[in-house]
């Protein structure tokens, strides 16, 4: 065998000698890079208790022992993490430096109030953000997400959360049923699936008063309206597409849902599911994990990912919900906590959220690590479905202050319709209700 | 005469040295005075100071006088919140009375293994209320709930319990009965320890059945614990919250909204401070006057 140097072997040596400088360049900026300047500093962060919360609760030490700060993590249920982070952002002397924020719920109201500290000027200052920080990795849908509407970014994007529809892959085989793609074709494959006998049910989903709203929103992303408030931001709950979002409400969690549903929470809706009592369920995607948990789940194996169905418009929309990690602007560990930032969501923290079922990371790095895809738990179709969702993903709740109280008084009309009310009546006498506490709010921003 | 003076003067001195003692000694109360302060006052003024402002967390604060009074006796959510207190309190104030005082008389007597009975009577006041509520919204699932199954297993159809507006305060109150009837029982039970033996006896020798002894004896004799029993049972179910709230959260839709729930919502979940604060003072008003009416149904009976 001739023992030469082909073309192709001397092209790549030059290009690989032509690049070097630049590898070099990286590594050595790499290896510059101080992580240890704070050290010796102590930071507090408080996040929401969820698989994301624990899982970087988890890895604390390795924060600890990369960069010298010690970090008081405490992590807290999600309602009452909310509440804990705004009354103590408005004493003015908040307990935490980095604390997790619902884009969902608390975005404009801490934005509003400029309680967190501009990421952006963090980023842009190379002596104190690592090389390999990559803020490109972050999905655009996200970083837009995290931004407000004045320019400033005051969360780094954590993960994203899509409606998705959840399914009994056994259930619907049995009766010969495709998997829906449409609402109305989903009705229709509930009401089939649904034997009151055998206290099997076609659909499950939230009725509870404020949770229900999102369930709602799924419908209303699938017409042509698509939002809940309008251009000059007044309330748009009481329109033609926003009723035929609320019938088709109605009519899922009336006719082909346990009883009982009126009170039901996700939790409720996930134990029902999982117990195999339900055909379909369209939820967040971080249920996966609970439901492939062969411990717990009668359904594990057996559970189908899919995007949610279309609605009477071309447009296909799923709701996003997410969540940031922001810094607090009264904190004087500013340093410390912006590198807490880029460990807790960096590249690897990211790609272990997924693989873990703990969520959608905020980066793309992670959907192109095919090896760790590969290696987890979940089905591909799952990871497939992840994707797609991202394709489509849409606001789930209006960005305004008051989002609890619109939660509370829409969720109530929604309710109410589960035992017969009038949609149209509901939605109009709610709306009515609501605009008022809106109009304030704005006038106050 | 000089007894007179001798008295006067003994007793001026005391005097000066009372008013002597107390300029002494009386900054001894300051810590306490300071402490009564800063817990009890200044939060009750900071309360109604808040209660006359137009006061969004994080948002614009303006004063409204009284406004935010005027828009509560107007808001029939508010209203609809106190009835519902109202009728969760009555029944889970009636129901632990009646059950607590008979399991009390039957406690009071003697039978076999009546300490291990009285314990296990007492367990649910134990639990704590948020691990309890977990448990129950267990128990109450209307397909995977144990409490459906065993109305199966007798042939009854399943209820909605928590799942329906017209079931769910029946329901919570259930609970709240299964929770402090044991309460009720222990406080009336050592009442029963304190009463004399002579009037029985003297009733037996009069010829009294046990209807007549407990109607006439028992139960006359017993009103002043019976009475603080029902004034703590009172204040509890007026006060229940973390029950309702990890159960039902008011729901469904605003079926078990209580006034303790409203307040919450106002306060932690839409952070409309001002209104709270106005729904605390309301509140606080209605506790005390019951509080008063309780305590001078108390002394009425003492002095009878």
């Amino acid at each position: 065998m001739a023992n030469h140097i082909t073309r192709r072997q001397a092209l790549g040596a030059t290009t690989a000698l032509l690049a070097a400088p630049a590898f070099v360049r990286q590594a050595n900026a790499q290896s510059r890079f101080d992580w240890r300047r704070f050290a010796g500093d102590r930071i507090e962060v408080t996040l929401q208790t969820s698989p994301r919360g624990l899982l970087l609760q988890r890895q604390n030490k390795e924060f600890e022992d990369l960069t010298g700060i010690r970090c008081g993590i405490e992590v807290v249920p999600e309602q009452q993490h909310r509440q804990k982070v705004i009354i103590e952002y408005a004493s003015g002397r908040p307990s935490f430096d980095v604390a997790e924020m619902s884009l969902h719920v608390n975005k404009r109201q801490i934005g509003k109030a400029r309680w967190n500290t501009d990421i952006k000027a963090l980023i842009a200052d190379q002596s104190i953000t690592a090389p390999d920080f990559d803020f490109a990795d972050f999905g655009a849908g996200m970083v837009q997400y995290a931004t407000q509407a004045d320019g400033r970014m005051d969360s780094l994007p954590a993960f994203a959360d899509y409606f998705i529809l959840y399914y009994n892959k056994e259930l619907l085989a049995a009766r010969n049923i495709a998997v829906p793609t449409t609402w109305d074709g989903m009705f229709e494959a509930a009401r089939a699936l649904t034997e009151p006998s055998r206290q099997i049910y076609g659909h499950v989903g939230r009725g509870l008063k404020n949770a229900n709203v999102v369930l709602w929103s799924s419908y209303l992303l699938g017409t042509a309206q698509r939002d809940m408030i309008n251009a000059n931001r007044q309330l748009i709950t009481d329109t033609d597409d926003a009723i035929w979002a609320g019938e088709m409400y109605k009519k899922f969690l009336r006719d082909v849902s346990p009883p009982g549903s009126i009170g039901f929470n996700w939790n409720e809706c996930q134990t029902t599911f999982m117990q195999g009592r339900a055909a379909m369920w369209i939820d967040g995607i971080g249920f996966a994990a609970p439901l492939e948990d062969r411990q717990r789940s009668r359904v594990a194996g057996k559970v189908g990912y899919a995007l949610v169905p279309k609605g009477r418009s071309a447009s296909h929309h799923c709701c996003l919900f997410g969540a940031g990690y922001g810094i607090s602007e009264t904190s004087r560990k500013k340093g410390p906590a912006w590198l807490y930032l880029q460990w807790a969501l960096g590249k690897e923290n990211q790609l272990r959220m997924l693989t873990s079922g703990a969520g959608v990371p905020a980066r793309s790095s992670p959907f192109g690590n095919e090896a760790a895809i590969a290696a987890s738990t979940f089905p591909r179709e799952f990871f497939q479905t992840l994707g797609e969702s991202a394709k489509i993903a849409r606001a789930g709740l209006p960005e305004i202050v008051p989002v609890t109280q619109f939660r509370d008084v829409i969720g109530a009309a929604l309710t109410n319709t589960i035992s017969g009310s009038d949609v149209a009546t509901e939605l109009r006498r709610a709306t009515a209700e609501f605009r008022p506490v809106l109009e304030q709010s704005e006038r106050e921003s | 005469m000089m007894q007179q003076a001798e008295t006067i003067t003994a007793s001026s001195s005391k005097g000066a040295r009372a008013r002597n003692y107390a300029r002494h000694y009386g900054w001894f109360i300051v810590p306490a005075a300071v402490v009564v302060l800063a817990v009890i006052i200044f939060p009750w003024i900071f309360t109604i100071y808040v209660s006359a402002h137009d006061w969004h967390l994080g948002g614009a604060r303006s004063w409204v006088g009284f406004d935010n009074y005027i828009k509560l006796f107007s808001d029939s959510r508010f209203g609809w919140a106190m009835l519902r207190t109202l009728f969760y309190t009555v029944l889970s104030v009636i129901f632990p009375m009646i059950l607590g005082l008979a399991a009390a008389l039957a406690f009071n007597h003697k039978f076999p293994l009546r300490g291990l009975a009285r314990t296990i009577f007492i367990l649910p006041m134990m639990a704590t209320p948020v691990a309890v509520a977990l448990v129950w919204t267990m128990t109450f699932h209307p397909q995977l709930g144990v409490l459906n199954w065993l109305l199966a297993q007798v042939g009854l159809p399943p209820s909605m319990w928590i799942y329906s507006a017209n079931t769910v305060i029946p329901t919570l109150v259930m609970i709240e009965v299964w929770h402090w009837t044991p309460l009720v029982m222990l406080l009336i039970l050592g009442g029963l320890a304190s009463l004399p033996i002579d009037p029985y006896e003297a009733a037996k020798i009069d010829g009294a059945n046990g209807w007549q002894a407990f109607r006439h004896i028992t139960l006359p004799l017993l009103m002043p614990f019976i009475v603080v029993a029902l004034i703590i049972r009172c204040i509890d179910a007026l006060k229940a919250f973390d029950t309702i709230y990890v159960i039902t959260q008011g729901g469904p839709g605003s079926a078990s909204e209580t006034i303790n729930i409203f307040l919450y919502l106002q306060a932690f979940a839409f952070y409309n401070v001002g209104y709270a604060s106005a729904v605390v003072v309301v509140f606080f008003a209605i506790i005390l006057a019951l509080a008063t009416l309780l305590l001078w149904t108390r002394q009425r009976v003492k002095m009878t």
